[in-house]
């Protein structure tokens, strides 16, 4: 892939992006091999599967597709000696808008991946795992496929890897373009072949019943390549990089209004959101403000440039003190996000100057999560449908005078009230935007309102008995 | 329908790969069939469903659901670009505006998540597609499976010059 070559900032540390656009550095295993390659791996082969477990759980690692379960409980979950077969898959998808750092690894750095793969079937077992890639990465798959056709005549895949009577198979299965199939329920799904549709948890968790009704872990490609380092360095080395809970490093994609947007490697919660946006990715445009972040993909709460925040911070004497911040202040790790009421997610993080339509910017999350809810939930097949009619409305000049309640009152009746996350993902945005800049919606409202004059008398939204609004009566 | 023998020895060898399920290998035998023959036709359907022991049924609902499926020939050439937020912020909607002109498509006006669309000659067809993964060079594309990334409007001729 003819990647924008760049050196990494002096702030970044880099170990899981080691290789990215390293000078002579190729996808082969030989280049691999002399870099130190597959060392860990043969130090995970002397180890017994349930050591490797428990330095991961001593390293703290938290999963980075986006929701952040801790790796070593997600592996402890497998019952000791299971009986069923017990499969492991690589969630590859990557597909939450403003997320972009799995593919440089798959595309550069595959041994890597198969490493920290390959690791961590023999720690939880698992005889045949599968890399599940989105299908827009078509040259990924290939590289990948090449990759594990190297790993198998080095022997570090296939039959008795290492000597070890453990036998292990990889395959990589490519997806087919829908967002669904990141969601780990759905995922399996769809590699069973059917219609990408979530599993509801209790009781299909895939560590219980998971692909084929057995055993699974799905983790992330960076999680799975963060396993070797911590069998490199050990769990409780691994555990000092970061902060507590938040352990380890994390790659971050800035995207959007910044003069430098990229990916970056920092330990977890290194820097603040000012330090990232300004120090790091050179700040705004010239003559721009900062107006608003997502800091975590798409799907999480949008900050405002001007927001203060109280959170709460543990002292080293064990006392909590209070203490009022910006956004600037932030900073990047699961904790701090989840204490401004964001998220971490999946270290996608969108920037958005003053020259944004904030209608505008939500109106495009909208499409997005109307294009892609799998239809299964009727909250969240018809709700993320609305949305995006009363944003694209407001946008067309044709809104109504209370959609910004309305579109409001459409977030709120999804969120939780369906089977897997995707509901929640499609109205935290929605939720969040107008929470934060109710303003610029109420305005296209009222401006709309103008336009439609007379006509618009009989489609205001009229009020349920349940204070819920009527979608029929607003014209949806 | 012909399969020819090269396909036929692939699409075995890729059963194998599921060796609990033959179903598993559905999503895998229609990107197969839909790269050599275009898109995935009603014949191509019963063809796998006879391959994998399933009704067609079952096949059919995958297609519909899956977007990069298709069930009408696209253009020789397809192009894809992205839609979704950091791309659109960098131009993506004015892009794909571009590359209908000079690829003599028609879009129609006022449709953002128009289905595919393909010139009069059959010779490009494009469509929006969301997040492709690489937001921080956007506006992103890809023509066929090549990907290009910070695609400015004046580089439009002559990427499409590339694919005759």
């Amino acid at each position: 892939m003819p990647a924008i070559v760049r050196t990494p900032h002096p702030r970044e540390r880099r170990i899981v992006f080691k290789n990215i656009d390293r000078e002579g550095w190729t996808t082969d295993i030989d280049c691999y091999l002399k870099d130190g390659g597959y060392e860990e791996l043969k130090k995970a082969l002397t180890m017994q599967p349930q050591e490797i477990v428990s330095e991961v759980k001593a390293s703290g690692v938290r999963g980075r597709g986006g929701a952040g379960f801790p790796c070593g409980a997600k592996w402890g979950f497998i019952r000791p000696g299971e009986t069923k077969p017990i499969y492991l898959i690589c969630n590859a998808d990557e597909s939450e808008p403003g997320t972009f750092k799995d593919r440089y690894i798959i595309h550069q750095d595959p041994h890597q991946l198969l490493e920290g793969m390959i690791i961590s079937c023999y720690a939880v077992n698992a005889r045949l795992a599968y890399i599940y890639i989105r299908g827009e990465f078509p040259l990924g798959a290939k590289i990948l496929e090449r990759a594990i056709q190297e790993a198998k005549e080095h022997g570090f895949i296939g039959k008795n890897v290492g000597g070890t009577g453990f036998d292990l198979e990889i395959y990589v299965h490519r997806g087919a373009g829908a967002y669904i199939c990141g969601e780990e329920t759905g995922l399996i799904e769809s590699l069973e072949g059917k219609r990408p549709y979530p599993r509801i948890k209790p009781p299909y968790f895939p560590a219980a019943l998971g692909l084929y009704m057995s055993p699974t872990i799905v983790n992330n490609v960076e999680t799975l390549c963060d396993v070797k380092h911590i069998v490199k360095m050990g769990g409780a080395e691994y555990a000092k990089i970061g902060r507590p809970n938040n352990t380890g490093t994390r790659l971050l994609c800035v995207s959007g209004d910044v003069q430098k947007p990229g990916y970056y490697e920092f330990e977890t919660g290194g820097l603040t959101m000012g330090e990232l946006i300004y120090d790091i990715c050179g700040g705004l445009r010239p003559g721009r403000k900062l107006k608003a972040i997502i800091p975590g993909g798409s799907s999480a709460k949008v900050l405002r440039a001007d927001d203060r925040y109280k959170i709460k911070t543990k002292q080293p004497d064990g006392t909590t003190v209070e203490e009022e911040i910006g956004v600037d202040d932030i900073r990047i790790d699961f904790d701090s996000l989840a204490a401004v009421g964001s998220m971490a997610g999946s270290g996608g993080v969108i920037v958005m100057d003053d020259s944004r339509d904030m209608v505008w910017a939500l109106n495009n999350i909208n499409e997005f999560y109307a294009h892609e809810s799998c239809g299964q939930c009727t909250p969240c097949r018809e709700g993320s449908l609305w949305m995006q009619k009363i944003t694209s409305r407001l946008l067309d000049g044709a809104g109504a005078e209370g959609d910004t309640d309305t579109l409001k009152s459409v977030a709120d009746n999804i969120a939780g009230r369906t089977i897997c996350a995707f509901g929640e993902a499609c109205a935290w945005p929605t939720q969040s935007f107008i929470a934060k800049f109710r303003d610029d919606f109420v305005a296209y409202a009222s401006k709309n309102g103008e336009k439609r004059s007379d006509s618009s008398k009989d489609s205001a939204p009229t009020e349920h008995k349940d204070g819920l609004p009527s979608m029929h009566s607003t014209g949806l | 329908m012909e399969i020819p023998q090269e396909l036929a020895d692939r699409i075995d060898e890729v059963i194998t790969h599921y060796p609990v399920s033959k179903r598993s290998a559905t999503l895998p035998l229609l990107h197969l069939l839909q790269e050599h023959f275009g898109y995935v036709s009603d014949e191509a359907i019963t063809w796998v469903a006879a391959k994998l022991e399933l009704e067609p049924i079952n096949i059919l609902e995958l297609v519909t659901f899956y977007p990069m499926f298709r069930q009408s020939p696209p253009g020789k050439h397809h192009i894809r670009v992205c839609r979704t937020l950091s791309c659109a912020m960098a131009g993506s909607y004015s892009l794909l505006d571009t590359f209908c002109k000079q690829a003599n498509i028609e879009k129609p006006a006022g449709k953002h998540h128009a289905h595919l669309l393909k010139g009069a000659d059959g010779k490009y067809s494009i469509e929006f597609v969301e997040c492709l993964a690489s937001c921080g060079t956007g506006p992103v594309c890809m023509i066929n499976d090549d990907f290009y990334e910070a695609v400015s409007e004046d580089s439009v001729p002559e990427l499409l010059k590339k694919y005759q």
